[in-house]
């Protein structure tokens, strides 16, 4: 009989959520992925212009900021069949390709390195070592014994003071942390160099942009930006593109394998089965055939199974998430009706001894399928695919890091392979940003400045703007008649990764990479917390639907 | 002044002259619109908070952008507020701690520092059906509110969803969603926008910390320094308005001209905001001087009174 845990909230990630596993024989037997909040963008869209759905669907989350909006903008351009110019859609790919950089940085550094890296530990690193660490691991443009004398000394200025803040009363000493004191202080140096360049790699948004978060710039037919198309502008943009990949490559990089390297281990651990990816970045106008980051559907980890994946065979079941119950329904027919309950992961029958058929509705979260199969999104399941597909950016990258860990490529399917796999496509994607760039000024060059291409909203159509963001794939289907949305849906990677079982109580992902996860210690969940962060979830964007007709009362369960 | 000297040493290294810093306290000196006299003693409650002021920051109904935003500011940076300057109590979106040990920084930071944190708070609260669309730790955001505002020293809204009630709140605003000072019923200072600009934040907390009180606000909260003039009297377009010459579709040879976009929905002429002179990334850049026109994202309820963005008022 297992021992139930609870971690809620799940921190360092975005928005409300709940975990909950039955560990057994210190390991996790069962689990249980919920969404907490319940927002209401797509009802709220209902009746509008289509136009103005890409500033309401940004709002979905502003960590995966400007990616709802392009998605929204792909599926109006989809539905009103308008070609946008050349000019434009490099722009988009170059934003793209930037948000891809800064959410990646700042994923590793400070969503998902503390769950690594023992902060509290690099007090008692010895900063002359530290550096010499440091000079063997990576060509940082920082270092040197008094630089981490500086660093150590600000972190020891901050813990006498006796605020901890952000840092107070997590795992620190935990037995699972396996750093060494040096490469603590190493890494907390890089979180908070991260910091200052999250910050700074993010005016190449606004060059372009206007602004970050949420971007105001992409219109229906092209981009706004025109008078940005200058040579100090795109001189501006390639400098601050270039002092990020340089992290990218001379910090993150060496800082993932140099961790990678004391956690080998969890090359075994985190794993799923089924991957899948629409593919982004469109090299030409014909999408998506041209993409850079490639579409595919993996199943059973087998990668020559890979086959073109087709929007039409997605479908999504609400059995055990808080709505009416229904057949499961492609997101063009898709419906919501909430119906909040008690939060039932089948506990209540008494002993945490049950059949999963006791499992009712615990989840603001859908449960979307793919020929009924749950498919894990995002970095991992696009590596996956590039790599079975043979895309020589990808593949090369993997193979060097493989040999360098000395691991096998199965250990891929884990939570090592997915936080790795983040930062390998960082390298393919960013080293991409430059040519788009210089395309942009080839083109500027030979005098074509086309941003937007003029377009009429017809009566009545459908359109869908399949994307891969981040986080993974994200599609975006809307469905316009008299001019207006009559129906809008969008299935996003964190409902792909986080969402619950479904109609035949088929696991999530996130539920399934859980299983077999080594608890050290129940009181402290860390290694949930690995797992669970490797995904990246973003709630904000997973759960977004309400019915405004609904006025069932019901009781607030507190846990 | 031994820690203001530590921290101009610490820049220094960095590669910010004390001059550069100086500069960067003369700018928001004058975003808070307050006399040059007071330009050192903006460098001082930077440099050198006695013990660091606690803040507390919930993310309720939101999209964590105005986190984000926060995270984008560059001088102070945000190592600097959270190393130096704050002491940043509870934020779920950075703090280590997770789980039951998170809640407890919460209450026991609420109970330490009663009467004494400012509250930041991100996002709207829901109020139908006992407020339940939206849970941390098992507990309602109304009940987490509740328990939390009412104890703090001050109350910033972060954004236009806890200002107002933000995206959520749009029609029909299925959740019954609205803002802190409503759902709660107290006095908040607002920093609306979609997201704020972290200038007006930093503005904000350093003149508590310099003046001890909040800076002075209009009807709606909001702080007049960095609300008090509309867009439109600020826009750098605003002589192509008062000339007649309009961008009437977007990409045509008045839009490469940079003329103004009224006739493209432009919310500025009733949009309180400081975004055409603080602008956006370090003043890199603002949504008109991207050629889009300004949705009004500072504006109560501006998902439904502005809104089809792109026709003209």
């Amino acid at each position: 009989m297992g021992k139930r845990i609870i971690v809620d909230p799940i921190t360092r990630i975005e928005g409300h959520l709940r975990i909950e596993v039955e560990v057994e024989g210190g390991k996790v037997k069962n689990a249980w992925s919920s969404g907490q909040m319940f927002r209401g963008i797509e009802k709220i869209l209902e009746g509008r212009d289509p136009r103005d759905a890409q500033h309401f669907v940004q709002r979905s989350c502003g960590v995966c900021t400007y990616v709802h909006a392009l998605s929204s903008v792909r599926a109006v351009e989809d539905a009103v069949k308008v070609k946008i110019p050349k000019n434009a859609r490099l722009i988009r790919n170059m934003l793209h390709g930037a948000q891809y950089q800064q959410d990646h940085i700042v994923h590793f550094y400070h969503l998902h390195a503390l769950d690594w890296v023992d902060i509290v530990s690099a007090l008692k690193a010895d900063p002359a070592k530290t550096a010499r660490l440091s000079e063997t691991l990576n060509t940082a443009p920082w270092g040197g014994t008094p630089y981490y004398k500086e660093v150590q000394q600000r972190l020891k200025t901050f813990v006498d003071s006796g605020q901890l803040g952000p840092f107070n009363n997590a795992y620190w000493g935990h037995k699972a942390y396996k750093l060494p004191p040096e490469a603590n202080l190493m890494a907390a140096s890089h979180y908070i160099e991260a910091l200052r360049l999250q910050a700074k790699s993010m005016k190449m948004h606004a060059i372009f942009g206007g602004k970050n978060p949420h971007p105001q710039f992409l219109v229906v037919g092209g981009v706004t930006s025109a008078r940005d198309l200058t040579p100090d502008r795109i001189a501006q943009f390639l400098y601050l593109y270039k002092e990020t990949q340089d992290f990218v490559n001379k910090v993150y990089i060496p800082d993932l394998l140099a961790v990678a390297s004391f956690y080998k281990d969890w090359g075994g651990i985190g794993g799923t089965s089924n991957f899948m990816a629409w593919g982004d970045f469109p090299m030409t106008d014909k999408e998506p055939d041209s993409n850079f980051m490639p579409a595919g559907v993996i199943m059973k980890k087998d990668l020559k199974s890979i086959k073109s994946p087709d929007q039409k065979k997605v479908t999504e079941h609400v059995t055990h998430a808080w709505y009416k119950n229904g057949s499961a329904k492609h997101p063009y027919e898709g419906e919501t009706a909430p119906q909040h309950g008690e939060y039932d992961t089948g506990g209540k029958k008494g002993a945490w001894n049950f059949s999963e058929k006791d499992v009712g509705k615990y989840s603001w979260i859908k449960a979307p399928r793919y020929e009924g199969e749950p498919c894990e999104v995002g970095p991992l399941a696009r590596v996956l695919i590039a790599y079975a597909k043979g895309k020589k950016e990808i593949t090369s990258v993997v193979n060097s890091t493989l040999k360098k860990l000395e691991i096998p490529a199965a250990a891929l399917f884990s939570t090592l392979g997915r936080t790795a796999a983040r930062g390998l496509e960082t390298i393919a994607v960013g080293n991409a940003v430059e040519g788009w760039t210089m395309e942009l000024i080839e083109n500027l060059k030979k005098g074509d400045t086309k941003t937007y291409q003029p377009w009429k909203m017809p009566d009545k159509a459908k359109g869908v703007g399949l994307n891969d963001v981040p986080r993974g794939a994200l599609g975006h289907w809307i469905n316009i008649e008299n001019k207006k949305i009559k129906n809008y849906q969008y299935v996003v990677p964190s409902t792909w990764n986080l969402g619950p079982r479904c109609d035949k109580g088929k696991l999530g992902p996130v539920e399934e990479a859980l299983i077999g996860t080594p608890i050290e210690n129940p009181k402290q969940p860390l290694e949930i917390l690995r797992t669970v962060h490797s995904f990246d979830p973003c709630i904000a964007c997973a759960v977004h639907v309400i019915d405004p007709d609904s006025n069932e009362v019901y009781k607030v369960k507190v846990l | 002044m031994e820690k203001g000297k530590d921290f101009y040493e610490r820049l220094e290294s960095k590669g910010v002259s004390r001059r550069d810093f100086m500069k960067y306290c003369t700018f928001l000196t004058a975003t808070m619109g307050l006399s040059c006299s007071n330009i050192q003693n903006v460098a001082d409650a930077i440099a050198s908070p006695a013990q660091r002021p606690p803040v507390i920051w919930l993310n309720l109904a939101e999209c964590t952008g105005c986190t984000e935003s926060l995270l984008r500011t560059m001088y102070p940076w945000i190592d600097e507020l959270i190393l130096e300057i704050l002491s940043i109590e509870y934020h779920e979106t950075i703090m280590a701690a997770a789980g039951h040990q998170a809640e407890e920084n919460l209450h026991n930071a609420v109970k330490k520092y009663k009467g004494k944190f400012i509250c930041v708070v991100e996002g709207a609260i829901a109020t139908k059906y006992d407020g339940a669309y939206g849970k941390v730790g098992g507990k309602t955001f109304l009940d987490i509110a509740k328990e939390v505002c009412p104890q703090a020293a001050a109350v910033v809204c972060m954004g236009t969803c806890s200002s107002f009630g933000g995206i959520q709140a749009a029609k029909p605003n299925p959740g019954g969603y609205v803002g802190v000072g409503e759902a709660l019923g107290i006095k908040t200072l607002n920093l609306p926008g979609c997201p704020p600009n972290p200038v007006n934040l930093v503005g904000t907390i350093v003149n508590y910390l310099l003046l001890g009180k909040l800076p002075d606000m209009d009807d709606k909260g909001r702080p007049l320094f960095a609300y008090g003039k509309n867009i439109h009297d600020q826009c750098p377009r605003r002589s192509h308005f008062e000339n007649d010459e309009f961008v009437e579709e977007f990409g045509s040879e008045e839009a490469s001209m940079g003329y103004c976009l009224y006739k493209l929905g432009c919310r500025g002429p009733e949009t309180y905001n400081n975004c055409p002179t603080a602008k956006f990334m370090g003043g890199t850049n603002w949504p008109v001087q991207a050629g889009h026109p300004c949705i009004g994202c500072s504006e109560p309820d501006f998902w439904d009174k502005f809104t089809p963005f792109y026709e003209e008022m």
